[in-house]
Order: C-alpha cells, then structure tokens, then sequence
C-alpha cells in the first residue's frame, strides 16, 4: 500500500503538493496553511511577535475544524476505548508528575535543572506508546516523560530526580540524563543535538543486526526527540544526511514548542518551517498539530512502520507549547501570556477528554478514576523517593568504568580495584 | 647481563626474549648478541594496527569500523588496507564529513551492542566531535549508573607530522587523559600498536588510541607471541624499555623513540665523562589511566625524573606525572623534576621553526644532564 508519505518524499515545489489531491487531506493540509500563514508572516514589516503567533494559531484552528469535519468517523476509527483511556492515563502521568516535580522542587527536594513537559504530553503518549519494548527513545533535557511514557516506573524516575539511591540510574543521573537499558530510553542529553547521532546510531545498530548480523526480526526502530532550537544546530543536518543516506530505522520528531529558552523560533530561524527541511535531505517531512493526541498518533504511526519497514526515516515537526517556562529557574517573562491564554485553551488533555465523552467511549466516572489513580500514583512515588536512602560514598567511584580496572595500577603494583579499600571514600585515586 | 633481561621481562609483562627489541639501540656495544635472539620479524605500526583491525573484526561480527576514507581509498594513512575488500561496506563505512554526526552514530551504536571504531583522520578532527566523545561516551556509563556502556574506539594519528601547520599538529594527550571514564592509550612500537588497539577493541569502555603519523611507516621486531591472534596488552600498565639507574624518563608515542636515542648518546658520552649515566626509559602505552606506580618505583629507584611530551606544556601529562611524582616519592627526589614538553606556541610552519617548537634529541640529553648536575647550556627550546 502507497504510504501518504510516498507523495512528499519525492521532491516537488510545494504548489504541487497543494494541487495534489491523492494526499491524505490531514498531511497536505497542514503544511498548505502552515505555509500561507509564514508567507504573511514574512511580509508583514514589523510583526509582533503576538501576531505571528496568532498567524500560527489560527492554521491549528483551521486543522482542527477540518478535522472534526472531515468527520468523526474518520477519527473515531483512529482509537478504540481501550486505547482512549491507555492515552488518556499516560498523559495525565505526564501532567501530574510535571505539577508534582513543580512542588518537589520549590520545597527543596530537587534541585539544580529541572524542564518540565507541561503541555507537551500529546506528542510524547501519541509517539511512544505505539512502539514495543525493544525500541529506543532519545531525548534531550525534557526527558521525565518520555521515561515515563517509554515504561520507567515512577517511582524509579522521582526517586533518580531527589538523587536517591533507588532512582533509575542511582541518582548519578539526575532529571537531565534519565537511562533505562530495561526500558531502551538511550538519554537524557543536556546538550541539544548531542541525542540527535545517539539515536541516529542506535538505529544504524538495528539495520546492521538485520543486514550484517542477520537476525531477521531486528526491525527496532529508534525515536530522536528534540525541540526547535536544535534544528539549527550542525548536528541535526548532519544526521538527516546520513539517516536519509543509509536509510536508516529512525523517526525525527521535532517538538516545536515555538521557545528556546527566551529564543524565539521565528528569531532563531531564517526557514521557520523545519518540516521543509526532511525533503532536503531526501525524506519525507511532516507537519502535524502537536496538541492532539490523536493526529500525533496516525501519523507516528505510519512514520514508524515504514521505518520497521526499512524504507527510512522520517521528519515529524509537531506543533506544540510548554505551559511553563523553559526550566523552573526561568522567570519565563518573554512570552505573551495571551499565546500562553491560547494555548492552554488546547490543552492536550481536555481535547482528548472531551473527544473521548463526545463521542461516547468512555463517562466521566471512569476518567476521573484514571486522574485519582495516577494521583495516587504520584503520592507513591514521592513517598517512595523520600523514604530512599541516599547513595552511600563508595558510590562516587562506581560506574565511572565497565572494567573496574579502568581505574590502573595502584602503588603497591596491584590493579587499584583489587584493593579493598578502593571505594571506600578515601578517592585516593 | 641477563639480570637486566630478566628485570625487563619482568616488568614488561611477558617472557619474551626481548634482546632483539633492544638490539637497534644497543647495536655498536652488543653485535655479538644477535646469535642468541629468536628469529625477529620486523614489521611496521601500519601493519600492526592493520592486522589488529582484521584480526578483530574477524573475531567478533559486532565489530565495524567507520571513518572518511577508511573504506575505498584504503584508509587517509592505509591503516585500513583491505578492510573494504574482506568485510564489506557494512562493515568499513565510509562517512561523509561529519565528524559530530559519525561519532555521536558510533557512541549510539555503542550504546545499542555494538562495538565501532571510529577513525579521525587526524585527532585535530576529534574536536569537531569532542562533545560525543566526552559527554555522550565517557560520562555514559556514570551517568546511568552502569546500566550502559560504551565500548568504542576512537582511534587516529595524533600530535605533529612534518610541516603540516598549527591546526594539524596538536597533541591531544593530555586533553583526553583529563577526563574520567575515558582510556586513553598511546603506543610506540609495532608490538605496542597490535597489543593495545587489540585491548581498546576489547574493552568496554570508550578508549580514545592515540597514533603517530610519523611512527606508521618505522618498522619494529615483533616476537612470535605478539602476531598471535589473541595477543594483548594490558591497559593501564607502562613499559621499561630500557634499564638504567641514574634518571627515569617517562615518554609516550615518538617520544620514546628520541628518549631511547638520548639514551644512546648518553651512554656513549657517559664513557668519557666521570660516571656512566643510565637512563631507565618508560614507554608509558597508557595515559590514562596512567601507571604511576610503575614511574613512581623507577623514580624511587633512581631518584630523579625527566618527563618528556611533545605536546604543549601547561596542563600536560609531564605536568600531572610530575605532580604524582611530587605527591608521592618526594622524599627519594635528588634533583627537581624536568619536563620536556613542545614549545608553548601554535605549531609554526617553517622547517627550522618546526623543529624547534618540538622536542629534540638534544633536549632530552641536556634535561637528563642539568637533572644529573651536569653542567650544560641551557637550550633554546623548552
């Protein structure tokens, strides 16, 4: 079957891809007015920043209506009840463990740099919860809920942002650089683009296990989340290149939130449009609106069994926004609280809640279970890393090596791991 | 006589006639002895290294090797000759120019099973990728608490060549060595080459193998046991290359090659001056982790130190060495520790200037002298 994708990978100037109907109407339309609303963007001198952004929304909101008209029973084929509430449940993990950390943080409990996912929860539930186990994820610095999402129990991931022993990487991570070798989450980079070839690696490993190792079901597919800011870094380029050329297992999602710290997009940006740039390199690029659930899932979807497929990778630009700042050390003063007021009006959340009851998959009484249920989940957890003991100080001088005997010779001659004293606190090395 | 053999076995590791290793250094003194070694193959660090990329990748099909040129064009210096031909492109990737982007692939490759080397064609390149090798690979395993490691290699010529300019001829030595959860290896000789990229491959740890443009083409004796397909040496542990009491001096890469030669000189002048001056030479093969304790029993041995480095001085590996030493064998010190490091400047261009800005023969000598109470000219470099 001829994938949406087919059409847009070959490279045309974009007026063909608006004449052409074949597209599916939710692709296609999306990158047209996407487009036209930058063109105004463009040619309007001295546009606020408050205007672009309107431009902007209003082409969701055109979406948006074309999706409710091009009917619900286009989109009511897309879920099934228990799929609803598996959604619904991962992202309200994702809201109440972002509010929870909030609170943790300003009561000491954790510290140093913390970005919280607040808003974004559609794109990470609506990508991730479609893969299997053994398929990686890569993220950036915003990583709690993409562990989450990925299966990192809770209480692994509160427990590793107090730095308690009993946190998925020991708390030698921290809310920066969550791990999971169980659970294939690669990273948690603080530096922007340094996932990018990490993920891009992890799915060379998948290609080479099937064509050089020849293991016939190696078909993992690796999913590299980033923001915009990074699609401006040399990294990202470079990886589309090799992605594209060895055609590798690999989605690019890009979380367009729009903010890069105080940064705006459209200051950083000389094409704002990052979706534009997949075909450059020879893939398929995607727009689609990051706050419904439901869009981010179908397309993920197709973006990823044609990676299991081996046909190669795929750019996804999903719009988004993060209700709060970019980390909870930012006063977050640049950006209009109107955009803000806009966007929390489609918070992911309510959409997908008020889909689910308009269109009778689900009552009231059974969300409100799932919000009490995962609230109760998140007390635990918070419980859990509070009562976890912190790490002992031999724990400084472990994992710096695979092979303990990384460290050398000690003065007596001997490997200074051999030594029984070595950890025990005296890093006398 | 055979004393001196049996110490140098056993500090170097391996009961290997080692007579004819010494033999080009010692050659006016010890013709004669040439009818007791084995029958020594000589063979060149680029073969070595080639034979021990083979050899590896023959081994374990996880392993694969990627890098500009390594492929088609047989490799920038041919180290990885044949490769293309014996295990395919999947196996001998040749990048674009993307240094960030193929290493940041390696270490992902590395954290998802597999086991890359990753080639720069010189370790100038390295810096475009210093992010990976040091935050992605280095730090991975600390960071998630040992649940993933990264056994990579990221090998390539490192330090200065001939006349190839400032931004080509950087040592990095002493930039990687400073970071922790990285190996940091360096060989001189064709048997070092072999013996310790085998062990990087190995290991599961991100080792960062410091080459020699200019030792690729030197030709070494190897021994019977180290063209053996499971040979190794260990990380993390130096070489005596040469016996002496009155100095120890630490060399790495080519440095040991100039440190032997001064050697030579001394022991020849030593004959006309009051005392016999023998130097003990360690070939440190490992930078990281550095093996103090073996440069700390020769210095408790023969009380004083001259280190020698080619790259620049401030935050070298003489300066750590020195420190360590200061640390810990004070007390046996005769004489304040020397090191010889490469000018502190940019590498010039121009012949003579070049030759300059990196130690020489001639140094070594007048450090051993000035740190032996000889009376010498003080020299122009440093």
């Amino acid at each position: 079957m001829s994938s949406a994708f087919s059409t847009i990978s070959t490279i045309q100037p974009l007026h063909r891809t608006i004449d052409n109907p074949s597209i599916s109407p939710l692709l296609g339309s999306t990158s047209t007015h996407k487009l036209c609303s930058f063109h105004v963007c463009n040619r309007t001198a001295s546009a606020s920043s408050v205007r672009r952004r309107f431009s902007v929304v209003a082409d969701s909101d055109v979406v948006k209506q074309q999706k409710t008209k091009s009917g619900s029973s286009l989109s009511s084929l897309l879920i099934t009840k228990e799929e609803g509430l598996e959604l619904y449940e991962d992202m309200v993990l994702g809201r109440s463990f972002e509010d929870m950390c909030a609170q943790m943080y300003y009561r000491g409990k954790m510290f140093g740099f913390v970005h919280l996912y607040n808003g974004q929860e559609a794109v990470s539930t609506g990508f991730i919860k479609l893969l299997t186990k053994e398929d990686c994820v890569v993220s950036t610095y915003r990583d709690h809920v993409h562990a989450l999402s990925k299966g990192v129990p809770a209480r692994q991931v509160m427990s590793e942002l107090f730095g308690k022993t009993t946190g998925c990487c020991r708390g030698q991570g921290g809310s920066m650089h969550m791990f999971s070798k169980e659970y294939n989450v690669l990273g948690g980079f603080a530096f922007i683009g340094e996932g990018i070839p990490v993920s891009t690696g992890a799915a060379f490993t998948s290609k080479y296990r099937r064509e050089v190792l020849k293991k016939a079901n190696a078909d993992q597919v690796t999913l590299a989340f980033f923001g915009d800011g990074t699609c401006n870094n040399g990294q990202f380029f470079e990886c589309l290149n090799m992605a594209a050329l060895w055609k590798l297992p690999i989605v690019f999602v890009v979380e367009n939130n729009l903010w890069a710290i105080g940064m705006s997009h459209l200051r950083a940006t000389s094409d704002p449009e990052i979706w534009k740039k997949g075909p450059a390199f020879g893939m398929p690029g995607v727009h689609i609106d990051g706050m419904d659930v439901l869009k981010v899932r179908k397309v993920a979807k197709e973006a990823v069994e044609r990676a299991r497929r081996g046909e190669g990778p795929t750019l996804i630009e999903c719009e988004t926004y993060r209700f709060r700042g970019h980390s909870l050390a930012d006063p977050d003063e640049l950006r209009d609280p109107a955009e803000k007021a806009h966007y929390a009006t489609r918070d992911p959340i309510t959409a997908l809640k008020k889909y689910m009851i308009e269109n009778k998959l689900v009552n009231e009484a059974e969300l409100k279970a799932i919000d009490k249920k995962i609230d109760e989940a998140v007390e635990d957890a918070v419980e859990f890393a509070d009562a976890s003991p912190y790490p002992v100080r031999t724990q400084l001088l472990e994992n710096v090596f695979a092979d303990p005997k990384g460290f050398g010779i000690g003065p007596d001659g001997r490997y200074r791991c051999e030594d029984p004293k070595f950890t025990e606190g005296t890093a006398h090395v | 006589m055979w004393g001196i053999i049996r110490q140098k076995v056993g500090a170097g590791g391996f009961p290997v006639p080692i007579l004819e290793q010494s033999l080009p250094r010692l050659r006016p003194a010890v013709s004669a002895w040439r009818r007791y070694s084995s029958a020594a193959k000589e063979m060149t660090v680029r073969d070595a290294l080639n034979s021990a990329l083979d050899e590896e990748m023959s081994a374990d099909p996880k392993v694969f090797l990627m890098g500009e040129e390594v492929g088609e064009y047989q490799g920038a210096y041919k180290i990885s000759k044949g490769l293309l031909e014996k295990y395919g492109p999947d196996r001998v990737l040749d990048t674009p120019i993307t240094e960030a982007g193929f290493a940041g692939i390696g270490v992902g490759a590395a954290y998802y099973g597999l086991r890359p080397i990753v080639e720069f064609m010189t370790f100038n390149f390295s810096m475009q990728a210093i992010d990976h090798i040091i935050n992605s690979a280095a730090k991975s395993n600390y960071m998630s608490a040992g649940q993933i490691n990264v056994p990579i290699v990221f090998r390539g010529p490192n330090g200065a060549a001939a006349g190839v300019g400032a931004q080509h001829s950087q040592c990095y030595a002493a930039w990687f060595g400073a970071c922790p959860g990285l190996k940091v290896l360096a060989p001189y000789s064709s048997e070092d080459a072999r013996g310790l990229l085998k062990a990087a491959i190995r290991d599961p740890d991100p080792v960062v193998f410091l080459e020699n443009e200019l030792l690729y083409g030197e030709s070494f004796p190897i021994s019977a046991e180290a063209l053996d397909s499971s040979f190794c040496l260990p990380i993390g542990k130096a070489k005596i290359e040469r016996e002496g009491k009155d100095v120890t001096i630490t060399a790495f890469s080519k440095m040991v090659g100039y440190a032997l030669k001064a050697a030579e000189i001394l022991a020849k002048e030593g004959i006309s001056a009051e005392r016999f001056v023998t130097k003990q030479v360690i070939n440190l093969r490992s930078i990281r982790p550095l093996d103090t304790a073996t440069i700390n029993a020769s210095v408790r041995k023969t009380n004083r130190l001259v280190t020698v480095e080619e790259g620049f001085p401030q935050h070298g590996v003489g300066a750590e060495i020195c420190t360590s030493v200061i640390e810990e064998s004070f007390i046996y010190l005769d004489a304040p520790v020397e090191r010889i490091a490469g000018a502190d400047v940019p590498m010039p261009y121009a012949a003579n200037l070049e030759r300059m800005a990196v130690p020489q023969v001639e140094d070594i000598v007048c450090a051993v002298k000035r740190a032996c109470y000889r009376s010498v000219p003080m020299t122009a470099t440093a």
